[in-house]
């Protein structure tokens, strides 16, 4: 049987998708918080912006994060709408190694202008020595690896996606 | 488990990202090849939904968000099957739906269309397949609108799905249109996608759960990526 093709989620998903952080009156299944950062004390906040081909900050932008390192597996979903700078963040927790792989996070990305969704890695600047052996990082053009590292800064990692240009982000088949 | 391998999109039904007559798509199409991806353990899970409680009425869009009557517009009831590609049910998977009223116009407060609000429907939903993939949404037809593609553009009438399937690699987001509309051969979001591909995202009209006096019935079937793993003969 033929798969069902995909069609882009357009700029109306919020109050289906995300209804309770663009404060639609209908219950959000889920949201960013994989974790409660009150509650872990190993928490750890990612944001991050996306841009288009002229350096334009996307504002309909959607992003989804699932992360399984056998022990914890969580979802999380954000639109880049609600923020002033329409920035997207998550709090979670920071994977564990699997098979001696540096840990990620994946990201599921949907907007306007994609007629099918995207799938990009979130790898952790601070884990340089998994990063340099990691198997999925070295099949990368090294001048391409750095678009899938979050820089840590003081208590945030950021990780910008950018869907063209010079800096345009690693996106996968899988 | 190890062994299992999920088959890619298929590309000769599945858009591209770059689809120049759907002008969003410029300046957010991905440039570069893809990078392949050998599947490992995050890719062949992902997020399991049963846990959640559904609202009593969140696969009625026709009750879920009443205020002062009933919603207004032709009631309908769209009904299908979940599988993979070798027609196995997908039991117990996440399905949202989201949609225009029957004005054509979204709740949502980027839409400027000059068209009324319904203030008895809100136009989202969900609900899980069941044992055998199944699943039902009550909700009203939704209407066509105009937007700003092109001189004169309208998007046909159509149901924004959002489905999870068994893993990751099973996320679908598409839409679904109805048969028989006018609007379809002038739209450049329908006809981004492959020749091959375009009926399967035709709902077909459906007299047998058509309700009598009540709601016409539509049929939407998905299939989402299957594996490399064999069919049951018996099915």
């Amino acid at each position: 049987m033929l798969q069902t093709p995909s069609q882009t989620v357009g700029p109306y998903f919020a109050y289906g998708l995300t209804p309770e952080q663009y404060l639609y009156d209908f219950k959000s299944l889920v949201g960013n918080r994989l974790v409660s950062p009150l509650e872990h004390p190993n928490a750890i906040t990612i944001s991050g912006k996306v841009f288009d081909g002229e350096h334009n900050v996307i504002p309909d932008a959607m992003l989804e994060i699932w992360q399984n390192d056998g022990n914890n597996q969580l979802f999380g979903r954000f639109g880049t709408g609600t923020d002033a700078e329409n920035r997207f963040v998550f709090h979670t927790v920071k994977p564990t190694s699997v098979d001696a792989q540096a840990p990620y996070l994946t990201v599921i990305l949907f907007m306007r202008g994609q007629l099918i969704h995207s799938y990009t890695r979130i790898y952790f600047s601070d884990e340089s020595e998994l990063n340099e052996k990691d198997e999925v990082l070295n099949s990368i053009p090294k001048e391409r690896r750095n678009t899938l590292i979050a820089q840590k800064k003081s208590l945030t990692y950021e990780f910008n996606i950018y869907m063209q240009g010079e800096n345009e982000t690693v996106f996968f088949e899988i | 488990m190890s062994n299992i391998i999920y088959n890619l999109f298929d590309r000769e039904v599945h858009p591209p990202y770059l689809s120049p007559e759907y002008k969003s798509t410029i300046l957010r199409a991905p440039t570069m090849p893809l990078i392949p991806l050998k599947q490992s353990l995050s890719e062949l899970s992902g997020p399991i939904f049963g846990d959640f409680n559904l609202g009593e009425f969140d696969n009625d869009l026709t009750k879920n968000a009443l205020k002062n009557g009933e919603p207004l517009g032709e009631r309908i009831v769209v009904h299908g099957k979940v599988m993979d590609e070798n027609g196995r049910p997908i039991p117990h998977t996440l399905i949202e739906i989201w949609q225009a009223n029957a004005a054509g116009r979204y709740i949502h407060k980027v839409d400027q269309h000059a068209a009324p609000l319904d203030p008895n429907f809100l136009g989202a939903g969900r609900c899980m397949t069941d044992k055998d993939g199944n699943y039902k949404f009550y909700t009203i037809k939704p209407g066509a609108y105009p937007w700003g593609n092109h001189p004169n553009a309208w998007r046909p009438n159509h149901i924004h799905f959002s489905l999870f399937g068994s893993n990751i690699t099973n996320r679908l987001v598409t839409q679904m249109y109805f048969p028989g509309d006018p609007l379809l051969q002038y739209d450049p979001i329908f006809l981004g996608v492959p020749p091959k591909g375009r009926e399967l995202l035709i709902s077909s009209f459906d007299l047998s759960i058509t309700e009598p006096s009540f709601a016409l019935g539509y049929r939407f079937d998905f299939v989402l990526r299957g594996n490399n793993a064999t069919p049951f003969e018996n099915l």
